[in-house]
């Protein structure tokens, strides 16, 4: 996709953003920086604010304070530029139940203004393992199936910059190769993505480095809990990275 | 995007929701059986004297379709915030407009079907001359319910996010539809009548006034509704 | 906002309470005015009187709606949350005064044409703004985001005071092809200065009750503020990167 931005522009800088729910102050104050062509994993427990901060990059959510771009574009001001360039996978696939998996990539891509292309839906769900379940309706998915069609809807349309929330989670060792790859296909393009996880075992082949959030802050490297986890999971890493190398010569 | 590229995005969400509503028709089912109801219990309510009963079929009919429409609003956004749904319609680029038109033609297309069953139910049960008063009864439909839907799927689209939606929506849309149901009320009952004071035209023109003010307004509005 | 303390200033704000006088006493004034000064009625007598209440409260009801039209529109333009607890503040002090107009207007209705409640234009515009009142305070109850009541809040009151004419004018118009009798409406001129003064009257005490409840709403702001501050401020210098 052509962008008008400068090379110059980070794919995304924020600059302290902080979120409230009611009384709750969710994220306090983050600044982070991702550099076109680099890929961050975003680590911290459960209700640390990972979604939260994925959804104000994306501008489903507006910062409370705190102000961010993504490729030269402000989050509050250039919202729909920044759409144009935001690509995400989340907890909610944003899927519709009574729909047939092809009829939900045509809408998507009518959504974004462009023709529903017959041939490429089917390539798209040929790459994430759906071929054959195209033409049923999205409510006899299993979980894993959902998450695939999400991802299709991406590689429909590859955003420059991809904000995975818990990509890993639902998939099995196939799928997350097929994420993988298709993040590394992102970032080769001179995109971005940031990936919020806590297994960090699964994204440690794509990532450039890790941040973590507590108590509403980010901080740089790992957890230190969860270091501890990658040492004893040693094993598991190093096969992993076979795998997605045997995926990306494929 | 170009206004013919923003009014194809609006075509595949209100072909999105149709296909949908198509596979399963659960709403319209139940929409349609609880109209049906309504005129029922109407009919039970105003007594069994012919004449009564026509007299207050106009109105009867407005506020059935009134309450069966209010109930389809709400589903057509639950629709979309299960499995986040609306959050990944808000990402896509371009103009959350189309969002508004979309909706509002699925909605409209809706309960235009509902009332296909509906206007010749309630002219069996009360006894009325559906054909004499010839096409000016169908624009009077067509208008009362494209106003209907207007307001009904920009509430909606606040009601179904806040607490208490069953209740909300009703309480915000009905008070706005006074005008509507007057004109619409009016305009039927003279129609029935074969129009002898020649009442229908003012109150024909106050629908349309009434639905390009609401139109205009509901359309620009929406984009405050919908953000986060 | 500020989020300087001045408890002198916040348990006694002066000029608020030197202006709740002044409405006080211009409102008994006027009041009595119009009770004692004025001849009695040719046809309703001292009953009459009930419009020095019943009329200014009818307007004041609409100007309210009018003014939370306005705020709202000033907080989409200047997206500063004061604008939307002004007009919240203003839609509270309206429903009261709509409420007073019903029910005033209620209680006119019963001796001078023997019944509660008439399909009058005016009355059931009246009625049909109390439901838009109690429908945006609802809302208003309902949801929790505070931009987002405020974003939702405005436009309500946008369509709704778009609505408001057109109820007023459908409404007559129904009652017209009917063919029932509207209400009297002509005013004596000698009623008119008076029916001035209480029109101030409830102007001031709208303003001083919308005052008073933005006060407390922005005070409750300000301490959500200072404990959000608070809350800000790191336990741990965090690493910004």
């Amino acid at each position: 996709m052509q962008t008008s931005t400068g090379a110059a522009d980070p794919a995304a800088d924020l600059q302290g953003i902080a979120r409230r729910f009611g009384r709750r102050w969710v994220l306090r104050g983050v600044s982070l920086r991702v550099e076109p062509g680099e890929t961050v994993a975003l680590m911290g427990r459960n209700g640390s604010g990972k979604t939260t901060l994925l959804r104000i990059v994306s501008t489903a959510l507006s910062p409370t304070r705190g102000a961010g771009r993504v490729f030269g574009h402000d989050l509050r001001r250039a919202g729909a530029r920044v759409r144009e360039l935001v690509g995400v996978l989340g907890h909610a696939a944003g899927l519709y139940e009574d729909l047939t998996g092809v009829e939900n990539l045509k809408f998507a891509l009518r959504m974004c203004g462009r023709r529903p292309d017959r041939a490429a839906i089917e390539d798209a769900l040929a790459e994430v393992g759906l071929a054959d379940a195209g033409d049923e309706r999205v409510r006899t998915y299993s979980a894993g199936m959902r998450r695939r069609l999400a991802l299709a809807r991406l590689v429909l349309r590859p955003p420059r910059l991809l904000l995975l929330d818990e990509p890993y989670a639902a998939f099995d060792v196939d799928g997350i190769r097929k994420v993988n790859d298709f993040v590394r296909q992102v970032t080769a393009a001179g995109g971005a993505a940031i990936i919020s996880t806590h297994d960090l075992e699964r994204a440690l082949p794509v990532a450039d480095r890790v941040v973590h959030i507590l108590d509403g802050q980010l901080y740089e490297g790992a957890p230190a809990d969860l270091d501890l986890r990658i040492e004893r999971a040693g094993g598991d890493v190093a096969e992993e990275a076979v795998h997605s190398a045997a995926g990306g010569a494929r | 995007m170009s206004v013919a590229s923003e009014l194809a995005r609006a075509r595949a969400i209100a072909w999105k929701d149709l296909t949908a509503e198509r596979r399963t028709k659960a709403n319209f089912n139940a929409v349609l059986f609880f109209a049906a109801l309504v005129l029922l219990l109407f009919g039970f309510a105003l007594g069994p004297d012919n004449d009564a009963l026509r007299g207050a079929a106009a109105g009867v009919l407005w506020l059935t379709v009134l309450f069966g429409g209010v109930l389809s609003f709400n589903r057509s956004y639950e629709m979309e915030l299960e499995g986040g749904a609306l959050e990944a319609l808000l990402l896509y680029p371009g103009d959350r407009r189309a969002l508004f038109l979309g909706k509002l033609l699925a909605n409209l297309a809706f309960l235009l079907l509902v009332e296909l069953v509906l206007v010749p139910l309630a002219a069996v049960l009360y006894d009325l001359p559906l054909f004499r008063p010839g096409p000016g009864l169908f624009g009077v439909i067509i208008l009362g319910t494209l106003g209907f839907v207007t307001l009904g799927t920009f509430y909606a689209a606040m009601a179904s996010r806040a607490r208490a939606r069953e209740v909300l929506l009703p309480l915000l849309l009905f008070p706005m539809l006074v005008p509507l149901l007057l004109a619409a009320v009016e305009a039927t009952k003279a129609l029935l009548a074969r129009d002898l004071m020649g009442d229908a035209g003012s109150w024909i023109r106050l629908l349309v006034v009434f639905d390009v003010i609401f139109l205009v307004a509901s359309f620009f509005a929406f984009e405050y509704v919908i953000e986060e | 906002m500020g989020t300087g303390f001045d408890a002198a200033r916040v348990l006694r704000p002066r000029g608020l309470q030197f202006f709740g006088w002044f409405a006080l006493l211009f409102f008994l004034a006027s009041q009595a005015g119009g009770l004692l000064l004025t001849p009695p009625d040719r046809d309703m007598g001292h009953l009459q009187k009930i419009m020095y209440v019943h009329v200014p409260s009818a307007w004041m009801s609409l100007l309210a709606y009018a003014i939370v039209f306005g705020f709202g529109v000033m907080f989409l333009w200047k997206r500063d949350l004061k604008w939307d607890l002004m007009a919240a503040a203003t839609a509270e002090a309206g429903i009261v005064f709509t409420g007073l107009a019903l029910l005033t207007g209620s209680i006119w209705g019963r001796p001078t044409w023997g019944i509660w409640w008439t399909w009058d234009a005016r009355l059931t515009s009246e009625a049909v703004l109390f439901i838009m009142y109690a429908g945006y305070l609802a809302l208003r109850a309902m949801t929790d985001d505070e931009m987002r009541r405020a974003r939702w809040s405005a436009a309500i009151a946008a369509l709704g005071f778009l609505n408001t004419y057109i109820v007023y004018m459908s409404v007559r118009w129904w009652r017209t092809l009917h063919q029932i009798q509207s209400s009297p409406s002509t005013v004596d001129p000698q009623y008119v200065l008076f029916l001035r003064l209480n029109a101030f009257a409830f102007l001031f005490i709208l303003i001083w009750f919308a005052a008073s409840r933005y006060r407390v709403a922005r005070l409750t702001r300000d301490i959500e503020e200072s404990v959000e501050e608070r809350a800000l401020r790191p336990q741990t210098e965090g690493v910004h990167v």
